[in-house]
């Protein structure tokens, strides 16, 4: 469980850094009247859908880091044999990082009210998702073709299981580029609703490939190799 | 004076812009059923949570008859007596004390006591609802395929829970049950997000966090805890439906199953346990720290006393809600651990204890030298309170590995956990009850029938469960339908169970004219005005009660002060409300 430990360290150490700049030491039994009214209230001044998917994405991340701790509790067992990873996992991973760079191109672009790149941009990034997408599904007939079906082995049915819920998170996410992207050719769209859009399709974007980048490496084994040279240094 | 029309940082926060527009329902179906009103949603929560909750008390009677009565009724034979245990704890836990806390008093008065117009996604807030109630369906139908729910405990450890063995295990009852509760997580997740954020930043100018009643601190920590708990229990009941399903071998370990060895192998029931507990031992704060909030706001309000030590309630609750994360592992003390692992898990459990006894001193100084009203909300916060401390210390006993391994599996620790997550919390739901309703339907509930439900369950419950540790502690198993010719128990534990069978039938009955006083008030009670016990909250300060879609008329309230302004010397009233200015003049917006 040490993963999640550490993701929830993560994520409580940030809330108390949040919260300790919050006025917690105030008295607000001594506080009262009109002047207390006036900074309107202590809420950021971050939209309100950022701060939305900022939460969404803890979960997410709480999600996945609890997959991790099954992962490496799982694979002490004597029965965990790892799969050959198809090669083809190397090249979805560039072409999710290109999407998230495309991501990041029409952020730069649309807050410029460049909108022709930006529409570029967004259909780059969709386009390279369903890459990704279609190259995962390759992935997976490649290991079952070759036999790795999932309840031959448990490092198998992480692999599925794993990549399904990512690929499932990505889905959801092209629904919401399927809106953003309609509004980005609607002229009467207001820009800053399209802003908002995007950033938050490259937020998201951006979280997937950093949960992909944790998945992969530790399906390639090396978060175990790490763990084991871990526990070499400290012994 | 301050420039009052003075922006801080130029940033208008999204949700002081009124869009009343918004909220006027289009027809009667989006105003009663498909609603977006988040009291509504509220009310349709509660609803169907009581609905399901009743079906798990009628579930504990079936149990008491088997208990109390054992070899009279021929109906419940042992895989029915382990379907209704499991049934029961399940639907108490999730699907009515979760739900209720959040999903009903989340709904209800997380807008309203900030000072925002409703949630801010209302549209993922009323999906939350049809996938609750879509999760309840599927929990329901369980009852109805062949085979029948499951019986594999309401923790539903693997194997036994897969297997032949058990009810539901190779039919369809554990598979229905593993769905329901993603289901149930799929929702909620909707609906939390949804609480949180409307905290961070649907709050109403001058509500600044501390300024917040106890009750919206509680919720909203609870909910930032189950979204990061519940997660847990997603990926166990995924990685079991496949183990289940597909035949993959997560938890399943290699075993022999009526002579064939099962397909399975290698798997790791600890590991279940781990994720499981994960979950489950946060599950009790998430269901606790609401408790604890709308207690304290029930007890200053009826005790018409600003809370003790405000703020420290607030850290409280926020570092409870921290360490309740690093205590799992004293549900598995008998599951085989290093030893210093049960040392580190015991000591984190028994530091937690430090944060909720300070929250129980300060009730207790808030009540000193308080003007008591013992109104029905008053009566059921008082009762909490002694519930609450009798089922913790009984938690320390359990949480120390050596006094917890004799004592694990007894009924000494149903009577804990009833005492604690049981009976503490739903005496809470009732007081709040009786303390909301009059905001919710403009009426009060009646007082005779209010005072003799509350003596026959506090009382009663008392009867029930204080009995039950004596059980455990001369070694009445848990989850055992009949004790047989054991020859350590004696003679008088079928007299005790037989007395405690008695008293749940007499304490479900009270539950039954609770629910009539509900109905019948709406119609007949007293008119109970705006704000009948003269509170400070926002929600009080409502210009129409009921109140209607968008909460507040042309403007949101402006908060002035804290929560608690109550017997303020030199005061109009004894209660100053958190929307007045006294004794300054109220702002007037710009034009
Ligand atoms: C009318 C009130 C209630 C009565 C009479 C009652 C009675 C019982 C009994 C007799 C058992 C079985 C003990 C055994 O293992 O032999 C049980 C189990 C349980 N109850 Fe209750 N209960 C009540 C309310 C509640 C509430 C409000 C909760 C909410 C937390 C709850 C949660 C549970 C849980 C989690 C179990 C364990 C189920 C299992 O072993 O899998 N009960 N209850
Ligand atoms: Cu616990």
């Amino acid at each position: 469980m040490s993963v999640v430990l550490v993701f929830l360290l993560v994520v409580i150490g940030f809330s108390f850094w949040w919260l300790s700049h919050q006025r917690i030491m105030s008295k607000p039994w001594l506080e009262s009247g009109v002047h207390t009214a006036v900074p309107e209230t202590d809420a950021s001044g971050m939209a309100t859908e950022k701060v939305a998917l900022g939460v969404f994405l803890a979960v997410v991340g709480a999600l996945f880091a609890l997959f991790a701790s099954a992962y490496f509790m799982r694979m002490e067992y004597s029965d965990w044999q790892a799969p050959p990873l198809p090669r083809i996992l190397w090249l979805n991973t560039f072409v999710l990082m290109l999407a998230s760079a495309a991501f990041s191109c029409a952020v730069r672009a649309t807050r410029e009210r460049h909108i022709a790149l930006t529409r570029l941009a967004l259909s780059a990034a969709g386009l390279g998702t369903l890459v990704f997408l279609a190259g995962q599904v390759t992935a997976w007939r490649e290991l079952a073709a070759g036999g790795y079906f999932m309840d031959t082995n448990p490092a198998n049915g992480f692999f599925y299981l794993m990549t399904g819920v990512h690929a499932l998170h990505i889905l959801g996410g092209l629904v919401a580029l399927g809106r953003t992207t309609i509004r980005a050719w609607d002229p009467g769209a207001e820009p800053k609703r399209l802003t908002l859009g995007i950033e938050l399709c490259a937020m998201y974007w951006h979280f997937l490939l950093l949960v992909w980048l944790g998945v992969f490496v530790l399906l390639e084994g090396w978060a175990g190799d790490l763990v084991t040279l871990c526990r070499q240094l400290l012994t | 004076m301050v420039d009052a029309t003075h922006r801080a940082g130029g940033v208008i926060p999204p949700a002081e812009v009124p869009e009343l527009e918004l909220y006027h329902p289009k027809s009667w179906w989006t105003t009663y059923v498909f609603s977006q009103d988040a009291k509504v949603i509220a009310i349709q929560y509660a609803g169907t949570a009581m609905a399901i909750g009743l079906v798990a008390l009628m579930l504990s009677w079936l149990i008491r008859l088997q208990l109390g009565f054992p070899g009279t009724f021929d109906f419940i034979t042992p895989d029915a007596y382990y379907q209704f245990v499991t049934m029961h704890g399940m639907i108490m836990v999730i699907y009515l004390l979760t739900a209720l806390f959040l999903g009903g008093f989340g709904n209800y008065l997380i807008p309203l006591m900030v000072g925002a117009r409703d949630m801010v996604f209302p549209y993922a807030n009323m999906l939350s609802y049809w996938i609750y109630l879509l999760a309840v369906l599927v929990l329901v139908a369980s009852f109805f395929v062949p085979g029948g729910p499951t019986g594999a405990g309401w923790t539903l450890y693997p194997p036994q829970a897969l297997l032949n063995g058990t009810p539901g295990g190779q039919e369809l009852g554990i598979i229905l049950m593993l769905v329901s509760l993603i289901l149930f997580i799929i929702g909620f997740t909707m609906g939390g997000l949804n609480y949180v954020v409307t905290v961070l930043q649907g709050r109403t100018r001058g509500m600044t966090l501390m300024r917040m009643p106890l009750t919206v601190w509680g919720i909203f920590t609870a909910t930032v805890m189950a979204l990061l708990a519940f997660p847990a229990l997603f990926v166990a009941c995924v990685m079991m439906l496949f183990d289940r399903v597909l035949g993959t071998s997560f938890f399943m370990p290699a075993l022999v199953e009526m002579g064939e060895l099962t397909s399975h192998g290698g798997g790791s029931p600890i590991l279940f346990q781990h994720l499981f507990w994960f979950f489950g031992h946060p599950e009790v704060y998430i269901v606790a720290l609401p408790a604890f909030g709308i207690v304290s706001d029930l007890i200053s309000t009826h005790a018409r006393k600003n809370i003790f030590g405000y703020r420290m309630m607030v850290w409280a609750i926020v570092i409870i809600g921290a360490l309740s994360f690093v205590v799992w592992a004293h549900h598995m003390y008998v599951s085989g651990m290093h030893p210093l692992f049960g040392f580190f898990f015991a000591t984190t459990t028994l530091i937690i204890a430090v944060p909720t006894a300070i929250k129980v001193y300060n009730w207790i100084l808030t009540l000193w030298r308080g003007d008591i009203h013992l109104t029905l909300p008053m009566l059921f916060a008082l009762a909490f309170i002694v519930t609450f401390l009798n089922g913790g210390l009984t938690g320390l006993f359990l949480g120390n590995v050596v006094v917890d391994v004799p004592l694990s599996d007894t009924m000494f620790v149903v009577a804990h956990f009833h005492m604690v997550m049981g009976v503490a919390p739903i005496l809470v739901i009732f007081g709040a009850i009786y303390h909301w309703y009059p905001k919710i339907t403009g009426r009060m509930l009646n007082q005779q029938l209010g005072l003799f439900h509350f003596w026959v369950t506090f009382v009663g419950a008392y009867a029930i469960f204080f009995p039950m540790h004596y059980l455990g502690l001369v070694g009445a198993p848990r989850r055992y339908p009949e004790l047989g010719g054991t020859a350590f128990i004696p003679e008088s534990v079928a007299d005790l169970n037989a007395f405690i069978s008695i008293t749940a039938f007499v304490v479900g009955f009270a539950q039954l004219v609770f629910l009539f006083n509900l109905i019948w008030s709406l119609r007949y009670g007293k008119e109970a005005g705006p704000n009948p016990w003269r509170a400070t909250t926002l929600e009080w300060q409502t210009p129409t009660t009921p109140p209607p879609h968008g909460n507040w008329g042309d403007e949101r309230p402006v908060v002035y002060r804290w929560a608690y302004d109550y017997s303020v010397p030199g005061a109009p009233q004894d209660f100053i409300p958190q929307n007045d200015p006294w004794p300054d003049k109220p702002l007037t917006r710009p034009a």
